[in-house]
């Protein structure tokens, strides 16, 4: 259980945590949602035992900072923004795996999964990966080995829906009681993904609730959308979806991540004008229907 | 009889998550090292490094540096000491600047906040940086030393090894040396800019501190001269350029009569010796400050 009481923070004048106090429990999937500044990754380093501060924090008991190597053991950390690193990605990986005790073919294996061919990118500096390729692998190295807290900073901003489904999937590999703190700007964004809302501002919790959602991790939905006229833009954004065009660019269909399906119809709002129907279906009472 | 046995259990125990432990420090402080080294053969700042010290060298045989005679040595010998002299004037600053940039801006840029979300010991990620950039520092100087050499003996020139020996430990101390100072001032300073800037200083305050002409004023002001000695090795530039020196200039005549304190005090020996020494222990002192206030400071 991960434990923040009476957390504060300050830098130089500025107060960034104010008085957190917050109980995480085994299972827990958080959202911890806020605008910029509103202290969300001032505490996620405190909970990675890198700032100092007030107050108490504890995984299990233990002091993150204190107690470095053993909690961090336990936690798979992914950053908001890469780091620029220039060490080639296959060294990334094995100092990745050798200071965890973990296995780097898991970790090459997750990243498989999620469409990323790591022996074509072995020997190519790490800061020279796309965006996606670059969240591809920081979320292998966090997912590819035995921990049982996750620590994501927009996690799945960068992939494309095929890896997010995939990713989506992987979490929901996790053991039942691995804790999951996803940080976002927008909780659109990972709504789907949790069954708690954490929402800070100005350095406050000023919103604690628990989410009820029927979303499994793993479901997909079949979808099939009828448009008015067919649309060049709305085709490469469908196609980015993995769609299927079936009448002539008037008729599409393709599968949806379950908890993709917020930002789906994001997107297809975007085309409200364009579209006759959207029927979506969940895929496993499709196939019973 | 129950109890003692369990107890000896208990240490063996203790005796063995120790010894893991330690090999486990090893493991991390050796692959953040090697993490370094792989980050700095990568970058521009290490290209320019290699190239000017590469230059130098080629640059001294160009100008048939090793067929001139000053102070009755020629050849190699000459050479060596043109190269000490001039890394001399160029590798501390260069250190000091690259390292702290390169340390603070990795903090800067995120690299600390991921790197040290694993579950690597703080100990051997600072020390482990500390041997990694050491390597990168040094190697280079030293190759082209090595490099001028073995030119030298393919011209048929005879090799002072004596000088060739010292020299590299005078490398050796030397890279240590401001690398020490540079990590403290990594630590301390919370942005690349501002370490920079403190790197910059100091660098200026050893400069200024060098001149031994200076110091010679300060005697004409009425400071014994024992007193404006000691001030002037308490610079590590100060002991680097004598002990060079000293090795084609016994008796220090370029210096002066400061020479007859440092002679009096050292012998020609005992500070050959000195120069080894204590520029490590400023070094070491530095880092293990900088260890220290990394530590206890927030990482990233």
């Amino acid at each position: 259980m991960i434990q923040f009481q009476q957390l504060s923070k300050q830098f130089k004048k500025v107060q960034v945590l104010k008085n957190i106090n917050l109980n995480i429990n085994a299972g827990s999937r958080v959202a911890l949602v806020g605008s910029n500044g509103a202290g969300k990754t001032t505490m996620i380093r405190c909970l990675l035992g890198e700032y100092n501060y007030d107050g108490h924090v504890s995984v299990d008991g233990l002091k993150p900072r204190d107690h470095r190597q053993q909690v961090l053991k336990r936690v798979g950390f992914v950053p908001q923004l890469p780091p620029p690193l220039k060490m080639p990605v296959g060294q990334l990986i094995n100092f990745s795996a050798s200071v965890c005790d973990a296995d780097p073919d898991r970790m090459i294996h997750v990243a498989e999964r999620l469409g990323l061919n790591v022996n074509e990118i072995s020997s190519r500096p790490f800061l020279k990966l796309s965006g996606g390729q670059k969240q591809k692998l920081l979320i292998s190295i966090a997912l590819g080995r035995d921990t049982d807290i996750l620590i994501m900073d927009e996690p799945a901003a960068n992939l494309d829906p095929e890896a997010r489904h995939i990713f989506f999937q992987l979490l929901a590999e996790k053991p039942e009681h691995t804790i999951m703190l996803i940080s976002s700007h927008r909780l659109d964004e990972v709504a789907s993904l949790v069954n708690r809302v954490i929402e800070m501002d100005q350095g406050k919790v000023v919103l604690d609730d628990h989410v009820e959602d029927l979303v499994e991790l793993t479901s997909t939905l079949y979808c099939r959308l009828n448009l008015l006229k067919a649309e060049p833009a709305f085709a490469k954004s469908i196609k980015d979806w993995g769609f299927v065009d079936m009448a002539e660019g008037k008729v599409w269909e393709g599968v949806v991540a379950g908890p993709d399906r917020l930002r789906f119809l994001g997107v297809l709002s975007r085309y409200a004008g364009l579209i006759a129907s959207i029927q979506m279906n969940d895929e496993e009472v499709s196939h019973h229907v | 009889m129950n109890t003692n046995s369990t107890t000896i259990i208990d240490m063996n125990k203790v005796a063995i998550a120790r010894s893991s432990g330690k090999m486990n420090a090893m493991k991390h402080l050796w692959l953040t090292a090697q993490a370094d080294i792989v980050e700095s053969l990568r970058a521009r700042w290490f290209m320019v490094y290699a190239g000017i010290f590469g230059s130098i060298i080629v640059l001294l045989f160009v100008f048939g540096l090793t067929e001139s005679r000053v102070m009755g040595f020629t050849g190699l010998s000459r050479l060596l000491i043109t190269y000490i002299q001039l890394t001399m004037a160029i590798l501390p600053i260069f250190v000091l600047i690259t390292t702290v940039r390169s340390v603070a801006g990795d903090r800067e840029a995120g690299i600390f906040e991921y790197m040290l979300s694993l579950p690597v010991s703080l100990s051997a990620w600072y020390w482990g940086k500390m041997c990694g950039r050491f390597t990168i520092i040094f190697l280079p100087v030293f190759v082209a030393m090595l490099i001028a050499v073995i030119a030298g003996v393919i011209k048929g020139a005879e090799v002072p090894w004596t000088i060739f020996l010292y020299y590299t430990g005078l490398l050796i101390v030397l890279s240590w040396c401001f690398l020490g100072i540079g990590m403290l001032i990594s630590s301390l300073a919370r942005s690349a800019d501002v370490a920079t800037g403190a790197a910059f200083v100091i660098w200026l305050l050893l400069i200024m501190f060098l001149d031994l002409i200076l110091l010679g004023l300060l005697v004409q002001e009425g400071i014994s001269m024992e007193s404006s000695v000691a001030m002037s090795l308490a610079n590590p530039l100060q002991v680097f350029r004598t002990a060079a020196m000293m090795l084609f200039d016994t008796q220090l005549v370029l210096l002066g009569p400061s020479a007859f304190v440092i002679l009096d005090q050292f012998g020609a020996k005992g500070f050959l010796i000195f120069a080894l020494i204590y520029p490590i222990i400023i070094g070491t002192l530095c880092a293990g400050i900088g260890y220290r206030v990394f530590k206890r400071s927030d990482l990233p």
